[in-house]
């Protein structure tokens, strides 16, 4: 049997997929890559991220700065080499981007523009307008188009990865449109799926956000690192969770409470609206409970007031808030204050992957969100990811071409079999699945529900423990469920319940990492450990696949060169 | 009170089992004044009929997946409210002009190979190094081609061509707007290498004027104007002397 080959195979067409892949026929032209995703590239969630990329490309500015900020951000869990490698690379990246076509905002002598962001000290988020990630996305894509070397599988999902003594060499994925089964071999392959905030009910990220790469990773005996870490995004719309950018707090905008009071003078009183975003985070939420929010039909608010800035800024720098606003909202944000409160939105943890995005598993990578490489410990600040997957998209790109330069060919041997075995797993488990009777609307929305519930930006032992049982008696319903669709075409539903079984795995290892990490630091704020604790815990935490629903968890030193953990005040 | 409610029409085909597309009929909740018709269709998914199904992904109007026709008119269903239906009934049913794949899926393939046809990418005669820097470029150069550049890729503008309809070989609009993105891009020298795809007689001079496509733009470019100014561009060219042709 024959199956298509690759020497790269790269998992996910978002900013990291894509810049690995042109990463890796830059490196050697004559290498053939492979791009599997489940959706077309253009509608991958990078499209979603708005204020921007930050890079250090203005005199006044330095690599060290933007390394300590970021590590400063993490709360010290970063690995500061790897901190300092990204610092010097972004920059680069962003001057690749622009020759590539991206439409960066500009200063009136015609260079990158720079704004400021939440955490970091000088301006340095390149921008533009706020639509950076969908800027970014489409001009990364087509140009991906002028190399014949990347050859798509666009709308296919990928079940499993195939590892064989130890080296990953494919996957099998299922092609949407057909519903056939494919084996796609290639001497590595590259996981860029993104994020999974799709584990909450109220997150900033689209449908497509479940985690498939953290937990194809998982399954495969990678350790995922630091899964605790979720950041909750201070300013998401009631209802939709729709992303208000930071890049408002940016431009100048006020965050205030019911009693118009610009309430982050108690909290961050020299950063005030440009803190980082765990911390606002937290305080709003102290606000609510001392009953100083707005109470709307959903749930409780507060106000993000623009209204200063004037129409030419507003139409200039921050278009696309005030498209939401009108759409979303029925407000002008020219003229009313929008709405907002603290939404889930990005996982600082992810894949176990080193600085070049090489995981444990030889032959298997992982960049952008879906990894940790150590970017980002325990809050990231904003405008770090999209430079985060241009640096280490191309870095995993390139360290993938080096690394097939010498592999072997993989035999095409036992991935007949595996294909097999695969193929009959999921037609027995869900498609010719005749019993059942749980719907996965219903499980998946009562665990987005507990994650809010019980991992939010405030955790306990007792919340999380009992957020362990509800993901118990979660996957003991998912064996009970039910599937309508038993068609091979377009199968949204077979989608659905893969997307549904990855998720509850992420979330299971979101809160056992989250239950034995006692203390607060980052995003990963706990009430009955409130302070840091650097003795025990300047570590990640790396979880590992067990039999059980629970993870075996192990601890790693976190890398300090330069910057000596300090109480972080702003 | 009784609970609001709102009926649903969605396109329902299946090519193994289904000869032609036929409407399927549901009763929902109309609990929230903010849902939209995407909410709509998620709730007959995950509580009356999982088997319905359609494209989606951000629900803020910028992925571009959940383009579809409602109640005759090409919409990105995310930002489609269901008050501006309510108390009438709503009927969905696939993009116009394209093939069904599948219930509310349709084939795009098609504008993925017309996309890649236009060289959607920065053509320069000589690339300048990295570390040269940035090209210099002012927010007036960017004002030249910014509308065009905000394409989401969501296929209302096709849906909504009559000429696309009629000939598939059209380019239609939104490459064509795409290709008028990178030729006015000061950066860009390969207006010359896109002219054989655009001024070709399925390119820009198959568009009969009708204008329908920025009607329908959710982003408000404006194809057809991308389409008139290519047309005007590509005779210049043609009564221009060769050596002033870039």
């Amino acid at each position: 049997m024959d199956f298509e080959s690759y020497d790269v195979l790269v998992v996910g067409g978002g900013l990291a997929g894509i810049r690995a892949a042109i990463a890796v026929v830059e490196t050697n032209p004559s290498l053939k890559v492979g791009m599997v995703s489940k959706v077309y590239p253009m509608r991958s969630h990078t499209v979603s991220a708005e204020g921007g990329a930050a890079a250090v490309l203005r005199p006044e500015d330095s690599y060290e700065t933007h390394a300590y900020d970021t590590i400063k951000g993490s709360d010290y869990l970063a690995d500061q080499d790897v901190v300092e490698a990204f610092v010097r690379e972004a920059p680069i990246e962003v001057i690749q981007m622009e020759h590539w076509g991206c439409p960066w905002s500009r200063d009136p002598d015609g260079k990158i523009s720079v704004r400021p962001f939440g955490g970091m000290t000088t301006w340095r988020t390149c921008f533009a307008a706020d639509k950076t990630g969908f800027h970014m996305l489409h001009t990364v894509f087509q140009t991906s188009l002028k190399y014949p070397q990347i050859h798509r599988h666009d709308e296919a999902f990928v079940t499993k990865l195939l590892v064989e003594d130890g080296r990953c060499v494919g996957v099998v994925a299922i092609d949407m449109r057909s519903g056939r089964f494919d084996a796609i071999t290639a001497k590595a392959v590259i996981l860029a799926t993104g994020g999974m905030g799709r584990v909450y009910a109220f997150t900033t990220n689209g449908n497509i956000c479940t985690g498939d790469g953290m937990a194809l990773a998982y399954r495969a005996g990678v350790g995922l690192k630091d899964m605790e870490m979720v950041q909750f995004h201070p300013t998401g719309l009631p209802f939709t969770g729709i992303l208000i950018t930071e890049a408002v707090r940016g431009e100048g905008g006020y965050l205030t409470n019911k009693d118009g009071e610009r309430f982050l003078k108690r909290y961050v009183p020299n950063k005030m609206e440009l803190g980082p975003r765990d911390i606002i985070s937290r305080a709003m939420i102290t606000e609510f409970e001392a009953g100083r929010g707005f109470e709307g039909p959903h749930g409780k608010y507060m106000h993000l007031d623009v209204r200063h800035l004037g129409e030419a800024v507003i139409d200039r720098k921050l278009p696309f808030m005030r498209e939401l606003g009108r759409e979303f909202v029925g407000i002008d944000i020219v003229h009313d204050p929008i709405p907002v409160r603290p939404v889930m939105h990005y996982m600082m943890g992810g894949v176990d992957a080193n600085i070049s995005g090489a995981t444990p598993v030889s032959g298997l990578y992982a960049a952008g969100e879906c990894a940790n490489v150590g970017l980002n410990g325990g809050n990231r600040l904003g405008s770090n990811s999209l430079s985060e997957c241009l640096v280490f998209g191309a870095a995993t790109g390139r360290a993938a071409a080096d690394y097939v330069s010498s592999a072997k060919a993989v035999s095409a041997n036992p991935i007949e079999g595996m294909l097999k075995d695969e193929t009959k797993r999921i037609e027995m488990d869900y498609l010719e699945k005749k019993s059942g009777e749980e719907r996965i609307g219903a499980i998946r929305e009562d665990m987005q529900l507990s994650m809010d519930a019980g991992a939010g930006v405030f955790r306990t032992r007792e919340g999380l423990e009992n957020l362990t049982k509800q993901l118990g008696k979660l996957r003991d319903r998912f064996g009970r469920i039910k599937i309508e669709d038993s068609s091979r075409t377009f199968n949204t539903e077979l989608m659905s319940v893969l997307e549904l079984d990855y998720m509850l795995e992420v979330a299971e290892v979101i809160t056992y990492s989250a239950l034995a990490r006692e203390e607060s630091r980052g995003a990963h704020a706990r009430r009955d450990f409130p302070e840091r604790d650097d003795e025990k815990f300047l570590k990640h935490t790396i979880a590992f696949r067990t039999d059980e629903i629970s993870p075996r968890l192990e601890y790693r030193d976190v890398r300090i060169t330069n910057f000596k953990p300090q109480a972080r005040a702003y | 009170m009784a609970e609001k409610r709102i009926t649903v029409r969605a396109t329902r085909f299946d090519p193994a089992k289904d000869s032609e597309p036929r409407l399927q009929s549901y009763d929902i909740p109309f609990s929230d004044d903010s849902m939209v018709v995407l909410d709509a269709l998620n709730y007959i998914k995950s509580h009356v009929d999982g088997s319905l199904s359609y494209r989606w992904s951000c629900r803020m109007g910028i992925c571009g997946s959940c383009g579809m026709t409602v109640n005759g008119t090409p919409k990105l269903t995310c930002s489609a409210f269901l008050r501006d239906y309510w108390p009438g009934s709503i009927t969905i049913t696939p993009l116009n002009n394209f093939p069904i794949v599948r219930d509310l899926v349709v084939d795009m393939e098609d504008f993925m190979e017309k996309l890649k046809s236009i060289k959607p990418w920065i053509i320069r005669k000589q690339e300048m190094p990295l570390g040269a820097g940035e090209h210099r470029q002012t927010m007036e150069q960017i004002d030249d081609f910014r509308q065009f550049s905000q394409c989401i890729n969501c296929m209302l503008c096709y849906a909504a061509c009559p000429v696309y309809g009629l000939d598939d070989k059209f380019l239609g609009p939104a490459a064509i707007a795409l290709a008028r993105r990178y030729n006015l891009d000061s950066r860009d020298q390969g207006t010359k290498e896109r002219l054989p795809v655009i001024a070709h007689s399925d390119g820009v001079w198959e568009c009969s004027f009708v204008g329908e496509c920025s009607v329908v733009c959710p982003k408000g470019v404006d194809p057809a104007k991308a389409i008139q100014q290519t047309k005007l561009d590509t005779s210049v060219r043609f009564i221009l002397p060769y050596g002033n042709r870039e």
